[in-house]
């Protein structure tokens, strides 16, 4: 699985980093910035799938 | 019994989110709505619209084209002919101003720079509870004593003004959050925000530039321009008004739930990893913050027809209960693991302030957890406990039973 991020539907909210720190980070202003962006472990796959349904924007998503 | 004489009033079309009884049961009132007549009316205030379906806050959210922030505030004095930068921007801009006015303000709110104040609000926390237990009375105030104190020195201490200071922000608060339009015309000039605003700004350009969020907006520089002195103004009203009773309100709301659930307070005590995920639960059940928006054309809500310059309410709270966008939306569970609550907004309005927010509700709680592991509340009725009206939800005085304590470690 892979993260699939829309950066226009972020409003920073901060949920995923705080939820998944090692596959999200915030920028300067706290958007979310993708540390992760090839194939996913199945840990990592099991914490971007918290950090996506914590989304208020629903700006993340997992794709194969 | 019911007394069937008494006057029964329908919140569908007569609501009125500033009345005691709303305070009292808004919760319940969002619930029926949502069932019957998603899209409600009130008379009061010039008339207000209020949403509670999360789909239809969500839509008017998005939608900064037919909803103005020009007025984030019901009250009967619409403010007109302030957009795009309104009165106190970001949170009363429109695009596309709004984004320029929101992003000088985002690096001093983005996550690096709150971390380095949750030291200080420990410390503050701890202070709190030291003098709350120091008198050794068994029943304390947890709203009074320990909440609505936390965020006002946080905010004091952030924008560099002294702690003193605080109960006048309460005061402000009260008048312009509370019961919006009522004191009009009966406050002195020296007793307003607008004056000691004025007087903090005449004071601050006199004196050394310094470290802090008005020192920073005094010395910004916009494409070589200092910022225009009305946004430097209404930008500091917005951190005094925003982040204070919002905050003491989420804190007060969360332990009110605590002393009401023994098992909640029990996870806590033993499992501390659990905190983060009760903290957005609190911040879900509990959202304090209700928004406004002005129509800014002739529109709809949810196949409503609303005219322009219509009040509408957007009350995040009620789309946190929404059963079509929670799972068990009525149940508090202390480690909800899929929480996509919108207690701080969604869209570019999201609270500014929020990383500041979640950190002030979870050092306050852990701090209490950590002092105080057991209480309850010391009232008979849980509906004694007086909640604040407006559009800002939360405990007013809230009488705590302190079973047992610690030792400050």
């Amino acid at each position: 699985m892979r993260i699939v991020f829309d950066r226009d539907k972020c409003q920073g909210h901060g949920r995923c980093y705080a939820l998944a720190g090692d596959l999200f980070d915030a920028d300067d202003e706290g958007y979310a910035v993708v540390l992760v962006t090839g194939d996913l472990t199945d840990a990592q796959t099991a914490a971007a799938q918290l950090a996506a349904d914590n989304c208020p924007e629903y700006a993340i998503s997992l794709e194969a | 019994m019911t007394d069937l004489q008494q006057p029964t009033r329908d919140w569908a079309v007569d609501f009125d989110h500033t009345s005691e009884d709303y305070a009292q049961s808004a919760t319940e009132i969002w619930d029926d709505l949502r069932g019957r007549c998603p899209v409600a009316h009130g008379e009061a205030h010039g008339g207000v619209w209020m949403p509670t379906r999360h789909e239809d806050i969500t839509a008017i959210a998005n939608d900064t084209e037919h909803f103005s922030s020009e007025g984030v505030i019901v009250s009967i004095f619409k403010p007109e002919g302030l957009a795009p930068m309104g009165y106190a921007p970001p949170i009363t801009a429109d695009p596309p101003f709004h984004m320029d006015s929101r992003r000088i303000l985002l690096p001093a709110f983005a996550p690096k720079a709150i971390d380095k104040l949750e030291a200080a609000t420990r410390a503050t926390c701890q202070e709190l509870l030291d003098e709350l237990l120091a008198a050794g009375t068994p029943v304390v105030d947890a709203a009074v004593q320990y909440s609505q104190n936390i965020p006002v020195r946080v905010i004091a201490h952030m924008l560099g003004v002294p702690q003193e200071d605080g109960d006048r922000f309460r005061l402000f608060i009260h008048r312009i959050i509370e019961k919006p339009g009522t004191y009009s015309g009966t406050i002195q000039p020296e007793d307003t925000l607008v004056y000691y605003i004025e007087q903090t700004l005449i004071r601050r350009r006199q004196e050394p530039p310094k470290d802090d969020l008005i020192g920073y907006l005094l010395g910004l520089e916009v494409d070589g321009e200092p910022l225009p002195d009305a946004q430097i103004f209404g930008t500091i009203g917005l951190l005094i008004i925003a982040g204070i009773d919002t905050t003491w309100s989420a804190i007060g709301a969360s332990l009110w739930h605590l002393a009401k659930h023994p098992e909640d307070r029990k996870r806590l005590a033993e499992d501390p990893a659990v905190l983060p995920f009760a903290v957005e639960e609190f911040l879900r059940f509990y959202a304090p913050v209700t928004m406004a928006r002005i129509a800014a054309t002739d529109t709809e809500i949810g196949g409503c027809p609303v005219a322009e310059r219509d009040w509408v309410l957007l009350p995040f709270p009620a789309a946190n209960r929404d059963p079509e966008a929670f799972e068990r939306a009525d149940e508090f569970i202390i480690d909800r693991e899929r929480n996509r609550h919108v207690a701080f907004g969604l869209g570019v309005h999201r609270c500014a302030g929020s990383n500041l927010a979640r950190m002030e509700l979870t050092v306050a709680i852990d701090e209490w957890m950590k002092r105080i592991p057991d209480f309850e509340l010391a009232v008979e009725d849980p509906d004694a406990v007086r909640w604040s009206t407006g559009q800002v939800r939360g405990p007013r005085e809230l009488p705590i039973r302190i079973l047992r304590t610690t030792e400050a470690g």
